[in-house]
């Protein structure tokens, strides 16, 4: 039995404009770290709503989803930053 | 009963802290005016709302544990294990992506010595400049 609208869903909607602004972020970045930056928080925000939709329809699989996509993105994040220091894999 | 609208009062007030915390993020994204900032902004921010958000859920699990609804528990434990992935990994990358940024040359808008590298920031340097001097250094390594 799943409830079609709840209180998680709103919040949803706002974590959903702040993903936005830092997509807007992204676009409009004038430098590279800039760009990384905004993806670092798309990333956060992302594992936020996985987390909060879990809730919203009572599916814990969606969380064990934010588990590992949590543990991806820092890796993708530390892969970035080695990128743009410059240095040797 | 009473235990039970507790419960709810507390739930709503962290969903309302973390959706403000993560909204100040944005915000701060899109307004400060460098690098360094807007890593600050969009860093500490979301991580202490998903403190918040993250910590609503798995007070609804304990609520629902608590009122003899098993599947509560692994709601709980399992955002609880989403908040301690979140909590060990953002900071680091937050680091590294500082780190990498200083190191690519990119210097914070309004400052005035480099205490990293223990010299005086050029005054005269405009953006552009900055873009071209970090193609030489890149060149030479």
């Amino acid at each position: 039995m799943m409830p079609f609208f709840n209180e998680y869903l709103i919040v949803l909607i706002a974590l959903i404009l702040c993903t936005i602004m830092a997509i807007l972020r992204v676009i409009l970045g004038p430098t590279i770290p800039d760009r990384a930056v905004g993806v670092d928080t798309i990333n956060t925000i992302v594992i936020v709503c996985m987390v909060v939709f879990g809730a919203a329809y009572e599916m814990v699989i969606y969380i064990d989803v934010a588990i590992v996509y949590a543990l991806l993105s820092f890796i993708s994040t530390l892969f970035i930053a080695k990128y743009l220091e410059g240095g040797e894999f | 009963m009473v235990l039970e609208i507790i419960f709810e009062i507390v739930i709503y007030i962290f969903l309302v802290l973390g959706v403000f915390f993560n909204v100040l993020a944005g915000v701060g994204l899109l307004r400060f005016p460098d690098v360094y900032t807007r890593l600050h902004a969009g860093t500490k921010c979301t991580t202490f709302g998903s403190i918040f958000i993250i910590g609503s859920v798995v007070l609804v699990g304990l609520k629902n544990w608590w009122f003899g609804d098993l599947n509560g528990s692994v709601l709980a434990i399992h955002s609880s294990i989403a908040l301690i992935a979140i909590l060990l990994t953002n900071p680091v990358g937050a680091h590294a992506i500082a780190r990498a940024a200083h190191k690519s040359g990119v210097m914070p808008a309004q400052a005035v010595i480099d205490e990293l590298e223990e010299k005086p920031v050029k005054k005269t340097k405009t953006r552009k400049k900055d873009k071209t001097s970090v193609n030489e250094e890149g060149g030479e390594n």
